[in-house]
């Protein structure tokens, strides 16, 4: 059953180090507010998992939380490189991050199977791409009844996923809405959850067939007003396109980064 | 009106005239997204627009920043879960074209957009394969647009992010439910499509005002030439407005979002 806790102590709780950890949100929804506790808390020898890891991840492996990272996109949309990300890879700093690579096809197959509570992922994949070789998570089996080569990837089991939706009710219930990504596949996927929500309301008002995640099937729900932000929550914010740009500059240099991290998230309070 | 346009006009106009009206087409940010939006406004008003955040036959007023940008749901007919999206509408066979950009081509279609160097110490990261590797071998069959330099025509991909036909051209042969793969590529100098046989790419029509050296000098490899090669249709009137109206609606609409 969810308990409604500050996000320091959900984060606290839960991520402890050398988790694998799931932040998801494709490109919407991504929770920041989550990743920067994460930061603040010192979290160190993470195996990350997310699609596209996005700025929350550059930050937390620029910021050391970071020893490996599955992804299957690991760019700033529609702006460039993740620089930070680039920098542990290429140059080891702050130290060697490291990373194993998929398509999306097969990450969010992997999302689905973890939910699924399946060991692995089956999908018609990876044809003819080196991707296999230089990681050895992609595997192939044989169709039992049509004899078909099929990909196959280990299902994502985090030690913790976390998510940002916009609202819970007051027994913890989550509305996701918009483009809703793998992340209630992240959620069912976890040993434990949490979500970081706009707001509590007494009614979700959602839909027959709205994306809802039972508050029974959620550890944790936090509330983080603009949790978010700078990517968006659909029917609150939009995604602030000037900072995703502004990035580029502050993550292609260590001291501006360092900079941007001393002033954004560790002096920057959170919660208690 | 004058009829003036740049090297970039012509190439999503040439991208965008690749789409036929009714087509289902996934497709990829950058300069696919917009080559897909332009036939939409133009001549191809009921094609379906599919992107990989799960936005099913949308219609943005202004094209996206990124691939899950709000404008594409709020546009779109509805919005599916992400594994939804590549399992029963990608891998099930739902789309007719995937329309991809790319870091480096080379001859035979192959594309990478991981890697510039050696896997373990790149000189280059690129951010990686996303959703291309499954849309190029799902996808009935693949547009595939890009500018034309050296540095991204190259002989041998770093890397074969996203399968074209292989290193030797067959990767797709006797593959079972497979796409037929690219069929065309389209940059600021010309269209090229595989050679039937070979599929070696072939560059079948230059654009307006560009010469066979400007294609060679931009290849790393030994390009080959149709024997019929044709010219280019130029962009008209129309198709010119309504690309500039698109990007200076999607320039206002990303510079004032504070």
């Amino acid at each position: 059953m969810a308990e409604f806790l500050s996000l320091h102590d959900a984060v606290a709780r839960y991520v402890e180090d050398g988790a694998t950890v799931a932040m998801e949100g494709f490109t919407h929804l991504i929770p920041f507010a989550a990743g920067h506790e994460i930061i603040r808390q010192g979290k160190r020898d993470l195996t990350l998992i997310r699609m596209t890891p996005d700025l929350v991840y550059d930050q937390l492996i620029g910021a050391g939380c970071a020893k490996k990272l599955i992804f299957s996109w690991g760019g700033n949309p529609g702006v460039g490189s993740l620089h930070r990300l680039r920098d542990a890879v290429e140059k080891g700093w702050p130290h060697k991050v490291e990373i194993f690579e998929h398509s999306h096809a097969a990450m969010a197959c992997a999302f689905e199977a973890g939910a699924a509570g399946l060991p692995l992922a089956v999908l018609r994949g990876y044809v003819g791409s080196e991707l296999p070789s230089v990681n050895d998570q992609i595997k192939y089996i044989e169709c039992p009844f049509t004899g078909e080569r099929l990909a196959a990837v280990p299902s994502v089991r985090p030690d913790v996923s976390l998510v940002h939706a916009q609202k819970a009710d007051r027994k913890g219930n989550v509305l996701v809405e918009g483009i809703i990504g793998v992340q209630k596949e992240a959620i069912l996927a976890a040993g434990k959850s949490i979500v970081t929500v706009e707001e509590v309301v007494d009614d979700l008002e959602a839909g027959p067939n709205a994306c809802v995640i039972p508050g029974w099937a959620i550890d944790a729900i936090a509330v983080a007003e603009k949790g978010a932000y700078p990517s968006y929550a659909h029917g609150y914010y939009p995604r602030d396109n000037r900072f995703y740009k502004e990035w580029d500059a502050i993550a292609r240099d260590r001291d501006a980064f360092q900079t941007w991290l001393d002033d954004n998230v560790y002096n920057a309070g959170g919660q208690a | 009106m004058s009829n003036e346009y740049t090297s970039a006009e012509m190439m999503t106009v040439t991208a965008a005239k690749a789409l036929e009206n009714g087509m289902t087409c996934f497709v990829g940010i950058g300069l696919p997204s917009e080559a897909a939006n332009l036939a939409r406004l133009t001549h191809a008003p009921d094609v379906v627009l599919i992107y990989e955040s799960g936005t099913l036959q949308t219609k943005p007023e202004v094209l996206p920043l990124s691939i899950g940008d709000g404008e594409l749901c709020e546009s779109a007919l509805t919005t599916v879960s992400v594994p939804e999206m590549f399992r029963y509408w990608l891998q099930g066979g739902k789309v007719d074209v995937g329309f991809l950009g790319t870091a480096q081509i080379d001859r035979y279609c192959n594309l990478n957009t991981t890697l510039i160097g050696d896997y373990q110490s790149p000189k280059v990261r690129l951010p990686g394969g996303g959703g291309a590797p499954e849309i190029a071998t799902s996808a009935g069959e693949v547009f595939i647009t890009l500018k034309h330099s050296k540095r991204t025509f190259v002989n041998d991909v770093d890397f074969i992010t996203t399968l074209g036909f292989g290193r030797d051209g067959k990767a797709r042969d006797g593959v079972p439910n497979i796409g037929r793969g690219p069929t065309r590529v389209i940059t600021d100098l010309c269209v090229m499509k595989p050679d039937p046989e070979t599929k070696e790419l072939v560059v079948v029509s230059l654009h307006p005002g560009v010469t066979r050296d400007d294609v060679i000098e931009a290849t790393g490899w030994e390009i080959r030439f149709a024997e019929q090669l044709e010219t280019t249709p130029t962009p008209d009137a129309r198709e010119l407005e309504v690309l500039r109206d698109l990007k200076a609606r999607t320039e206002r609409k990303h510079a004032g979002e504070a």
